[in-house]
This record gives C-alpha cells, structure tokens and sequence, in this order.
C-alpha cells in the first residue's frame, strides 16, 4: 500500500483546522473570557488564498494585518465595549476587548500584494500566491 | 432591576430560513431608564437582508448572510451561516411604534423604548 501524499494533506490540514477551533473555542469561553480570536474561513484558487474573518462591529481603524515569513498571517486588532451610562446588563454574549489570529498557508503569498477590505464586519483579504507557488504550465517540445 | 425583560424564546426556525445554517447571533441587552437595547452580531449581513420583527410582545431578528467564494476549493472552515435568527419574549411594556433598529458593521442594534407606564417616575411628596 502506498500513502497518496495529497489525501494524506488533506487529513493533516482538516486535524489542524479541528485543533485551532478547539483552541478557539477554549479561548473564548472557558480561559480567557475576553480576547477571542474570530473564527476564519479560508478558500484557494490556483492565483490566491480568501482569507475572511467575522469581526462585527470592530471599527476597521482597530484591525491590523500582517504577512511575515512569506506564509505567516496574523491579524489583530480590539473591539471596543458600548455601554452606555447607567445601563444595566441583561446578557453578554459579544466579547470586547483585544484578539489575535494567526494562521499559517500553505504556499508563499505576495505579501505587497494583499488587498484588505472590511464590509458589513467580515474582514476579507485576498492574498495573492507568489510566483514560485503558482501552478505553471510546462511546454513539452517534440523533436 | 435587573429581573430579564427579554426572555428568550426556544423556537424553530422562521419561515423565511430556506436550507442553510442558521445560527443564533450572540447578543447584548441592556436597560436603561428609558429604554432596553438589544445588540447582536450578525457578520455579513447587509442592511437590506435582515428582518427585525415584534409582534405580540415578541421581538424576532433574522439576518440573511450571502455565501461568497462559491465554487472555490475550501482549505479551512470554521462557520457557515447562512442565517441568524433569535427570538425574544419582552415582558417590559415598550412602546412598539416607536423601535428603531439599525445595521452596522455587522452589528444589529435594536432600541426598544419604554411605554410611559413602565418608565420610572420620580414622584413629588408634598409637606403641608
């Protein structure tokens, strides 16, 4: 029997995704209370990664995205609590205060590249892939 | 003071949920003096797909949220709304014709003001 390498990829990547929602969801209700990490949702094509991240009603001025190491994204950025004055709480299940997420991609992106737009809370980045990481098409000469 | 004017309300879901993942949005509710508010988080949605409804003392929100990126290759998934919904049993008289909603960033905020007989009121003692 032989290991498909790409099934075997597949696996690790889904076990990864499973590990950082537990961290995820660990951080955010049991340890920590506050500093919760937003959940993300990432696509491919064979040009770019689609990296969206729920982030209601943080104001875009408050988010900070970063690519270092040529594959390492990190975003953070704080989301301030309204109250107002003499109020009293009934229930609060939306959390304030400062997060960070980082996700490692697969490939190289072009970090000069990245475009960042904020709409409607949904942060939605589109990390172009590099060159080196772009499937490419390679001729094959007859004589 | 702080008894619960808004009792949610264990439901199915509304008749506008075709099929996707509905979920419940996470949510705030404050009172004050004047008026009960209510905050919840709806990523996504825009202004002209959600419904906030109050019939018979009841306060529903729905949000509608538009996939994107169909047809491309997932590499990591954490959620897929497709819709928020949550409903709430106000047991504050609030004067309906009144209830402002707004969507912003993601953010449903709801202001239920209070029926005159509910408010608070500072009531004068006379010495003779």
């Amino acid at each position: 029997m032989f290991m498909n390498p790409k099934v075997f990829n597949n696996l690790w990547r889904e076990m990864d995704g499973f590990r950082q929602e537990v961290d995820r969801l660990i951080g955010r209700q049991v340890l920590s209370g506050h500093g919760a990490a937003p959940a993300l949702n990432v696509w491919e094509d064979e040009n770019a990664f689609y990296v969206e991240a729920d982030l209601p009603g943080v104001a875009a001025n408050n988010l900070e995205v970063t690519v270092k190491e040529g594959n390492r994204l990190t975003i953070s950025g704080e989301r301030k609590a309204s109250e107002p004055a003499n109020s009293v709480w009934h229930r609060q299940e939306r959390f304030a205060g400062a997060f960070t997420r980082e996700l490692t991609l697969p490939t190289p992106v072009d970090a000069d590249k990245v475009e960042a737009k904020f709409e409607h809370g949904v942060l939605k980045l589109t990390l172009p892939k590099s060159e080196s990481a772009r499937p490419r098409r390679i001729a094959v000469q007859g004589q | 003071m702080a008894e619960q004017v808004l009792k949610e309300r264990e439901s199915g879901v509304g008749d506008q949920a075709d099929t996707g993942v509905v979920a419940r949005p996470r949510v705030d509710i404050l009172e004050t003096d004047q008026e009960v508010l209510l905050l919840a988080d709806m990523p996504g949605v825009r202004p002209a797909d959600v419904d906030v409804r109050f019939e018979n003392g009841e306060l529903t929100i729905h949000g509608r949220r538009t996939p994107s990126h169909l047809g491309k290759k997932r590499f990591q998934w954490e959620y897929e709304p497709t819709h928020y919904h949550r409903a709430f049993r106000l047991t504050e008289d609030v004067a309906a014709d009144k209830i402002q909603a707004e969507l912003k960033n993601g953010v449903l905020t709801v202001r239920l003001p209070k029926a005159e007989a509910a408010k608070p009121r500072k009531i004068a003692v006379k010495g003779e």
